[in-house]
């Protein structure tokens, strides 16, 4: 391998881990509400569309842009404290596959409700960040890659901030530790839930923005929980840190994979490579890199 | 004696149960053939048909066995180009041959995507069953030997013989799947009531329990991917070939995996009864919507609208049947005999 392959290799997995914050981005909306309610929450990837076409819409009827924020940041905390009383309370203590398949139904009503008020056609997002690849030691590097990284990484350390030293933070901790002390000591289990789902549809706004913004906004963005889920489980699904790692792995070894492996077998293979890393890892940890393990009992 | 009952290798059959299933099978195969249109057959009763015995399949593997599978029309796909495959290259294979090798095809590569379940357990065997999915759909686009090198890897349907008899019409195609999904129903009906279905539930309510007690987790677990990938297998089979005739590896993607997976939801998990039920909801209900957004809404509900909606309306009625029936229509079917009987006595 000689110096340009080697720094062509260096190129790939630059791009690749940065794309994989993009994947880490997405999967934290799971981990948070994973971690406090036992659900895993399918309706994010439609959530995180619902969000980026709700902005998207109003700053294209003129809206400004700050004001668009706010209006959809209070449609997703409408719609989180809608969820919790609509479909979480009734399913209270139902196992967690009966909740899985409850949000598989909710982003199917999430997806057809966005798209039947905001109507279907691909809309452009420009977050005035300018996307001219600049030159690192021979390495080109995409800026808008960097500061999406930039901003997933503000992100991560607004919420340890907001669960390491704010009274909220600290009942989330207490629910995802153990639900029934939470309830004994005096936790509202309800309110607790609407407001974690509401922090899952802010990191889904989030999301929603630098994906749009990459990609268009369009009905294919609520796909990108299909990049999201082997990054949870190679993380593990109750583990922020997992969440992180897990997208970094998968993000540089899919885009490795493409360019050295995928000419051998056709090309394409992103469909697939990041399951099958992560099924190679939960064979060897079953519940993922950061996840806890189960007790079971009889 | 019901300790007795309990023992013995299969639980004693309830003839009474039978009156219903042997009502339907008489109209079947006495009314149907010659009364149905052709409209009735090829738009209804063929996607019926296929996709009832698919969710009988998956009702198999995620109602009694609890391994939730979110990639059933993979195994759908591999039963369809199997069976496409072993018509192609074999020369004289009887169509019922082709039928179980495809069957066969499907249940191996069940096996294989089913290795994971001995080590995951919930969420990460969901999760994992969709590198399935997505690895089966790509492999039979990007490989044009399965398709015989056709350029967008669409299959045709090759001609229906069976004992020299065509098929090929809307019919025949009928009588073929129908035959198809009673046969392999029946046998599902029998084995959910043997030794190997009680294994099969046991591992569902509690696993360290059935390892506890000797049921051979694993073995029960592979083998049923197995079976259930053979039955989601010949009902591809039934869907490429008596219903759409020409098929793509796209056709089977990840929302018909959801469909199979609502069907079963909506019909009642761990009920035959349910598949059936849960299939003949998620064909007519698109219709029937349509129909009556048209009525209310006239022009304004275009087929985009029409799609939302069905979306929106699918969705809300998967959460309402979760809280208020989490048993689906078999059981509300079950609660409407019994008010029906309380009535009529």
């Amino acid at each position: 391998m000689n110096y340009y392959d080697f720094l062509f290799a260096i190129e790939v997995l630059v791009g690749g881990l940065l794309s994989g914050v993009m994947y880490s981005l997405v999967a934290i909306g799971f981990v948070l509400i994973y971690k406090t309610s036992g659900v895993l929450n399918f309706a994010q990837g439609s959530m995180v569309l619902f969000a980026a076409l709700t902005f998207v819409s109003l700053v294209e009827r003129g809206v400004p842009f700050a004001l668009s924020l706010l209006v959809t940041l209070a449609v997703m905390v409408a719609l989180g404290f809608t969820i919790e009383r609509t479909v979480l309370r009734p399913l209270v203590n139902r196992s967690p596959m009966t909740l899985f398949m409850a949000t598989l139904g909710l982003s199917y009503i999430i997806e057809g409700a966005a798209q039947l008020i905001w109507g279907t056609q691909v809309h452009g997002l420009d977050l005035g960040i300018d996307d001219t690849p600049f030159e690192v030691g021979g390495i080109l590097i995409s800026s808008f890659d960097l500061l999406a990284a930039a901003i997933a990484a503000a992100m991560v350390a607004g919420l340890s901030a907001f669960f390491y030293s704010t009274r909220i933070g600290l009942t989330f901790r207490a629910v995802a530790d153990d639900q029934f002390a939470a309830l004994a000591v005096g936790l509202r289990l309800p309110r607790i839930w609407g407001t974690v789902w509401t922090t899952a549809g802010f990191v889904a706004l989030v999301a929603g923005l630098l994906w749009g913004a990459r990609l268009g906004v369009q009905f294919s963005l609520s796909l990108i929980v299909l990049k999201a889920l082997p990054v949870l489980v190679l993380g593990g699904f109750d583990s922020i840190l997992g969440a992180i790692v897990g997208g970094l792995i998968i993000g540089a070894s899919e885009k490795l994979a493409e360019v050295y492996l995928g000419p051998f077998v056709g090309g394409g293979i992103e469909g697939w490579f990041a399951y099958a890393l992560a099924l190679v890892v939960l064979l060897v940890r079953p519940s993922g890199l950061f996840g806890q393990k189960t007790v079971e009992r009889v | 004696m019901a300790v007795q009952a309990l023992d013995a290798e299969r639980l004693p059959i309830d003839w009474q149960k039978l009156a219903l299933p042997a009502v339907l099978i008489a109209v079947a195969y006495g009314l149907i053939p010659t009364y149905a249109s052709s409209y009735l057959v090829e738009a209804i009763l063929l996607p019926f048909l296929a996709l009832s015995l698919a969710a009988v399949g998956l009702n198999l593997l995620t109602g009694y066995c609890g391994q939730l599978s979110l990639g059933s029309s993979a195994f759908m796909a591999v039963g369809a180009f199997a069976a496409y495959n072993f018509n192609l290259r074999v020369e004289a294979l009887p169509l019922v041959a082709t039928m179980i090798l495809a069957g066969i095809s499907a249940a191996g590569i069940g096996i294989l995507f089913g290795l994971p379940s001995l080590r995951l357990r919930g969420f990460y065997l969901a999760v994992s069953t969709l590198a399935a999915q997505f690895f089966v759909q790509w492999a039979l686009t990007k490989f044009g030997w399965f398709s015989n090198d056709n350029p967008s890897g669409v299959i045709s349907a090759p001609h229906l013989t069976v004992a020299g008899f065509s098929l090929d019409g809307p019919t025949g195609r009928y009588l073929l799947s129908v035959t198809m999904v009673i046969v392999l129903t029946g046998l599902v009906w029998r084995l959910v009531n043997s030794a190997i279905g009680r294994n099969f539930i046991a591992v569902r309510d509690n696993e360290t329990a059935a390892r506890v007690i000797g049921v051979p987790v694993l073995r029960t677990k592979l083998l049923a991917f197995a079976i259930s990938s053979f039955i989601i297998g010949v009902a591809g089979v039934l869907w490429a070939f008596t219903y759409l005739r020409t098929v793509e590896p796209a056709g089977f993607n990840l929302d018909r995996s959801f469909q199979i997976l609502f069907i079963i939801i909506i019909g009642g998990l761990a009920s035959i009864r349910g598949a059936f039920l849960g299939a003949a909801f998620i064909v007519v209900f698109p219709l029937v919507l349509s129909r009556l957004g048209a009525f209310a809404f006239g022009g304004l509900f275009d087929s985009g609208v029409l799609d939302m909606s069905q979306r929106i309306v699918l969705g809300a009625l998967i959460i309402i049947f979760l809280i208020a029936e989490p048993n689906g229509l078999s059981a509300l079917f079950d609660r409407l005999k019994r008010r029906i009987g309380s009535r009529s006595s």
